[in-house]
């Protein structure tokens, strides 16, 4: 069975390999609603982690060998509720954090090579389950913290990661899920299920902008790291391209929308760009079984 | 060979299925939390109801049903303005249901009953847990594109097959919209202050909504989805799209093995344990419903189902 897809691209690195290999994994995945999969990019190595109802898997970047396995505990979820993990990221050039259902964010040391994976550590901030968490993909102000977690309720975290992960502000909900979440030069951006796009100051989790940007619930959110551009996808059939600017001395912020992509009858799941810049994205939808490319002309 | 039917004969079907679908026991193995069901165990259930009475399907004719109810309740939940709203297209339906029982007090409190249980069991979920059943409802039904006639005609469904999603309209109850039909952007400096606003475009044209829905037992639901499609009565009738790449993933699923059939079984056989059959008895002719014009058609329709629709519907006798 196909979830709706997320489309997660590998960003082209020098000395990296990018893209998905033609190659399936020899494990025999459990038939079950896959939830998430994403590459995570750490210095020394890149990994492929899926997350699922059971657990989450941690496959070696060309899918030959899983090198990790852990598995939810059901125990620590209350009865008659769903059980999966959501959320995943490379944080900290050295960590990967996963979301669960229950709210609890599990960081995962990863060693430059081999199997020896490790749970360091557990945060227990969020009381809802997690729907996304993004890494700092820019240059972090001093203090604004490199890691942001959202969840089913609306509310945000941000963290500074390290041996220990230190919560550095705490983004209240208004009655709405955040659904996708993106980190960049200090700023928060957050697609919100009533199709809002809300931008915070990471270090202070100060409001800056409210974008009603869509009029269904936003799936997807990306951003180009090398040009500040803001990608969103939602229900409503739409795709949105915003540009970020944040000038790191004057702390000033702007957004203004790019624009307007719509795939007709396609209840957008999954929006991505295709390169640092932002010069090109792909985008999956519901009962879509086309990846469908944007570039410029 | 079958009779004309009756005013009487069509109360008497439509009393006796909901009475069966709407039986405390049913209800009860229904409420308890569980994974969705495979689609064969879906279509086994579905045909014991359609059966709960004295009318009779041919298997053409249930499998035209079935493909008709499929889409139907996809297009219920695909569009769907929020997540919450299923639960106002699952009160549509109640409120239909009951309207059709409005004389039997007895069945109209088994519907009441399963009613209250609703509200109870789901009032209080998040958006984010109705989107996660929206989802899970939405993988079910993926890659389905039957077309169906009345659809067609409402302009609803393309003939791919796929579902028309407006870009136009009423918002749903939770967006805001500035007065132009646009949506717009709002800037803050550090003291809080609005500092910015921008309007912007985007192709669609939306409207504000009027009021939310209500959750009551009894109330104005606003929302349309999910009453009943045949008020004004119409011809229909339903359209396979021919095998594509997309049907093979319905083939795969039918061939590989499923370690929990099992179990799958058991709890079939409990939840059709729930449900109270009436055989027709001795008198009782019983009625065939044929969902084509003919019944050659219908002969023909079973012979040219295309393999990879096929439900292979599983056989239990469940009596207690």
């Amino acid at each position: 069975m196909r979830a709706p897809l997320r489309a997660t691209a590998a960003r082209p690195s020098p000395g990296r390999r990018g893209g998905l290999s033609p190659r399936l994994p020899p494990v025999r995945l459990p038939s079950l609603l896959s939830f998430q999969a994403a590459w995570c990019v750490l210095p020394s190595r890149v990994l492929l982690v899926l997350t699922s109802q059971k657990g989450i898997q941690m496959y070696e970047s060309d899918g030959s060998i899983m090198v990790y396995w852990h598995a939810l505990d059901v125990a620590e979820h209350p009865p008659a509720q769903a059980v999966f993990a959501r959320g995943i990221a490379a944080a900290g050039g050295r960590f990967i954090c996963v979301g669960t259902s229950s709210g609890l964010v599990l960081v995962f040391d990863i060693p430059p090579k081999g199997t020896n994976i490790t749970v360091s550590e557990v945060l227990e901030q969020h009381r809802d389950a997690i729907t996304d968490i993004a890494a700092e993909l820019g240059q972090a102000p001093d203090g604004a913290g490199d890691l942001v977690t959202a969840d089913d309720a609306g509310s945000l975290c941000v963290w500074s990661t390290g041996e220990e992960f230190t919560l550095r502000s705490k983004i209240p909900a208004f009655g709405c899920a955040c659904s996708s979440v993106k980190l960049w030069n200090g700023v928060v951006a957050a697609g919100y299920g009533n199709g809002q796009i809300r931008l915070y100051e990471a270090a202070t989790g100060l409001l800056r902008a409210e974008v009603n940007a869509h009029a269904r619930w936003i799936y997807a959110l990306d951003l180009a790291p090398e040009t500040g551009k803001l990608l969103s996808g939602a229900e409503d059939s739409f795709v949105h391209a915003w540009k970020l600017q944040r000038t790191p001395d004057t702390r000033r912020l702007q957004i203004e929308h790019c624009h307007a992509e719509c795939v007709t009858d396609t209840q957008v799941c999954g929006a991505r760009f295709c390169d640092p810049e932002g010069n090109s994205f792909a985008v999956t939808g519901y009962d879509l079984s086309e990846i469908f490319c944007y570039g410029r002309a | 060979r079958v009779d004309e039917w009756t005013d009487v004969d069509r109360k008497r079907v439509m009393n006796d299925i909901i009475t069966t679908m709407f039986n405390k026991k049913f209800m009860e193995e229904l409420f308890k939390p569980q994974d969705l069901y495979s689609k064969k165990a879906l279509r086994t259930v579905y045909d014991r109801l359609a059966h709960a009475s004295i009318m009779r399907l041919n298997q053409a004719s249930m499998d035209k049903l079935y493909d008709l109810m499929t889409m139907a309740f996809k297009y219920q939940v695909l569009l769907c303005p929020r997540p919450k709203d299923i639960l106002l297209v699952t009160f549509n339906h109640l409120d239909a249901i009951k309207d059709f029982v409005r004389d039997s007090p007895g069945i109209l409190n088994q519907v009441d009953e399963t009613f209250r249980q609703l509200i109870e069991t789901y009032s209080c979920l998040s958006a984010g847990e109705f989107q996660l059943i929206r989802q899970t409802l939405l993988v079910f039904f993926q890659d389905m594109h039957i077309r169906v006639s009345i659809f067609l005609k409402d302009k609803v469904q393309n003939s791919n097959g796929r579902f028309v999603l407006p870009i136009s309209g009423p918002v749903p109850w939770v967006i805001k919209i500035c007065f132009n039909n646009d949506l717009f952007l709002r800037m803050f400096n550090r003291n809080g202050d609005e500092v910015k606003r921008t309007e912007f475009t985007t192709g669609g044209n939306y409207v504000t909504p009027q009021r939310e829905g209500s959750f009551d037992l009894y109330g104005d639901r606003v929302l349309k989805l999910g009453t009943n499609m045949y008020s004004v009565s119409r011809p229909v009738e339903t359209h396979m799209s021919g095998s594509s790449k997309n049907l093979a993933s319905h083939a795969k699923e039918n061939i590989a093995p499923n370690p929990l059939a099992k179990e799958e079984l058991n709890f079939l056989a409990r939840l059709l344990g729930g449900l109270e059959i009436k055989k027709p008895g001795g008198s009782e002719t019983g009625f065939r419903l044929n969902l084509f014009t003919t019944d050659e058609e219908e002969e023909h329709a079973a012979l040219t189902r295309p393999e990879e629709l096929s439900y292979k519907v599983i056989n239990i006798e469940a009596t207690q």
